[in-house]
């Protein structure tokens, strides 16, 4: 039974209050908080298990590579990969779409080689594109959205050809929400043989995500948007993808044999992490990934649901406010992006934290997609698995109060 | 426990709203010996002011620009207050309304009008915003002989 009030119970810093009041924290989309059985994983390892992995023969060594692996199947099996492919741990999800960049873009595109993308992606899914194609001579080719914010498919099927070596989107959008058609793009891209990357930093933590089911060839995520800790990225390949990369950094952890002029490479996916790795926030997410997993994805799923259609409810009756995105709730994500008439991102975000209210103002890493809906900032409130119902008031009088001190400036200005 | 009043009252003086709803000087002046540009590349504030100048001194300012309240509101009051000024005195009016947003000095007497800006010190991630038109400002004077 998934019970939002007692999820809460586990997240010591809602206990806190902030301006004076109760901490209503709708930022997830940006980090979500941790649970108690998290920040305690983390601790538990320093205090007992500390040592460096993989090379170690004693105790601490191996029981701490044993729990570090344990975390790479268990994140296996949460996208419906276990036993199929590999996971490699990186920094966070924009680590992980730069090692495919470097690693397979560059050996495998050529000049006039298409990269095929969407105006609804994050910095992290365009910049690195731009870097390959500036070395390879390889094109970026958008995928555009209608006022919904939905992808053209029938433009995404003219764009999706021939020449078509990577297609690159993201599952669900960090602003507008969008549940990308992912197995429908997918089979376009196939059909041309074309490599199909996910960026699944918004979809993995909120919904039931198979990479089987999406049809991709790479998904990239980050531990910290779905409980975990900041510092851990997975990427997650199809077989045989990184067998046939060259590394994307060097260094111990990744070698097999080092001579003086050559070395061979350990294999997937120690091949593809190099140096000690994130050992403690790798062994803290596992607690992330089994938190998540016992309450169910799809109920998480639908308790964000419920959020978002009572906001967007809520939120239309607020003078002059405009969300962006689909109209169904059941068609995006638990992001909401919105604009009120008159009032700039940045003071709704500020009068919305003096009111204990955290929500986040700018372009959120998105300027493309914040430029095509004709804005040069939204507010936006996202949802996760410890919020509930009067959180979403608090929102709407947050913003009914932000609307009110706006309009008092222009009546007073007006009557001079 | 009485939950306190939210302290947003503070830093939405009427009169920055009055600048942000209703801007003065905005647009070009073709007849500009100086002008700059800047943003806040973190929260997408832009400003581009542009001076006439006359005998060493600021004969008129304009301002162009897209952002919040504070940072438009800032550039506006900036072009009424600069206009007649010399580029020391405005260099000075700078730098005292400058220590009045960071290190939460008092407002200087000369600042006048801008004293409406006190209560942004305040709110530190909002500070920049309104230093904004201010270090554009001071760009544009360095092409001042």
């Amino acid at each position: 039974m998934f019970d939002a009030r007692a999820i809460r119970r586990d997240f010591p810093i809602l206990e806190r209050r902030v301006n004076g009041r109760p901490l209503v924290y709708l930022d997830n989309a940006a980090t979500t908080q941790k649970p108690r059985a998290v920040i305690d994983a983390l601790v538990r390892y320093y205090t007992t298990m500390n040592a460096n992995i993989h090379r170690g023969i004693h105790t601490l060594a191996i029981e701490a590579t044993e729990a570090y692996e344990a975390v790479r199947e268990k994140t296996a099996r949460f996208i419906g990969a276990e036993g199929y492919g590999a996971v490699v741990f990186t920094r966070n999800a924009t680590e992980s779409i730069n090692l495919v960049a470097r690693a397979w873009g560059e050996a495998n595109l050529r000049p006039g080689d298409e990269i095929v993308l969407t105006v609804m992606e994050h910095h992290s899914n365009i910049v690195p594109w731009q870097l390959v194609a500036r070395k390879t001579g390889a094109v970026l080719r958008y995928i555009d959205i209608d006022e919904e914010g939905h992808l053209l498919l029938e433009q995404a099927r003219e764009l999706i050809g021939p020449r078509t070596r990577l297609v690159t989107l993201v599952h669900a959008s960090n602003v507008v929400g969008t549940i990308n058609p992912v197995a429908e793009i997918a089979e376009m891209a196939r059909r041309v043989g074309a490599v199909v990357l996910v960026d699944g930093a918004q979809s993995v933590p909120h919904m039931p995500v198979d990479v089987r089911a999406l049809g991709c060839d790479f998904l990239a995520f980050s531990a910290h948007k779905m409980l975990g800790p900041t510092g851990v990225g997975v990427l997650w390949a199809a077989p045989g993808l990184l067998e046939a990369m060259e590394p994307f950094l060097g260094g111990g952890e990744m070698i097999a044999i080092v001579r003086p002029e050559e070395s061979t490479w350990a294999d997937v996916p120690h091949k593809f992490e190099a140096g000690t790795p994130n050992i403690a926030d790798v062994i803290a997410f596992g607690a992330a990934l089994d938190y998540l997993a016992a309450l169910g994805m799809e109920h998480v799923r639908a308790h964000e649901v419920e959020l978002t259609a009572l906001a967007m409810e809520r939120l239309r009756r607020l003078p002059g406010l405009t969300i962006f995105g689909p109209r169904e709730p059941d068609a995006r994500g638990g992001v909401l992006s919105f604009a009120i008439d008159g009032v700039h991102p940045h003071d709704v975000a500020t009068i919305a934290d003096s009111f204990g209210v955290a929500i986040r103002a700018g372009h959120h890493c998105a300027q493309i997609l914040t430029r095509r809906l004709g804005q040069s900032a939204t507010s936006r409130a996202s949802f996760y698995i410890y919020n509930v119902p009067e959180e979403v008031e608090a929102l709407a009088e947050a913003l009914e109060h932000a609307i009110e001190v706006f309009r008092r400036g222009d009546s007073r200005a007006a009557v001079r | 426990m009485a939950i306190p009043e939210p302290q947003f009252d503070e830093l939405y003086r009427e009169l920055i709203l009055q600048h942000y709803r209703h801007p003065r000087n905005r647009g070009r002046l073709p007849g500009a010996a100086l002008r700059a540009e800047g943003a806040n590349p973190v929260c997408g504030d832009e400003v581009t002011i542009e001076l006439e100048m006359n005998d060493g001194r600021i004969a008129r300012a304009a301002f162009e620009g897209q952002g919040c309240s504070i940072s438009q509101a800032s550039a506006s009051m900036l072009t009424e207050t600069v206009a007649g000024k010399t580029v020391a005195e405005v260099r000075r009016l700078a730098d005292a309304f400058e220590r009045m947003l960071v290190n939460g000095e008092p407002p200087a007497p000369e600042l006048g009008d801008l004293e409406a800006f006190q209560g942004v010190s305040k709110f530190p991630v909002r500070v920049k915003c309104a230093l904004l038109s201010w270090k554009v400002l001071q760009r544009a004077l360095e092409g001042a002989a």
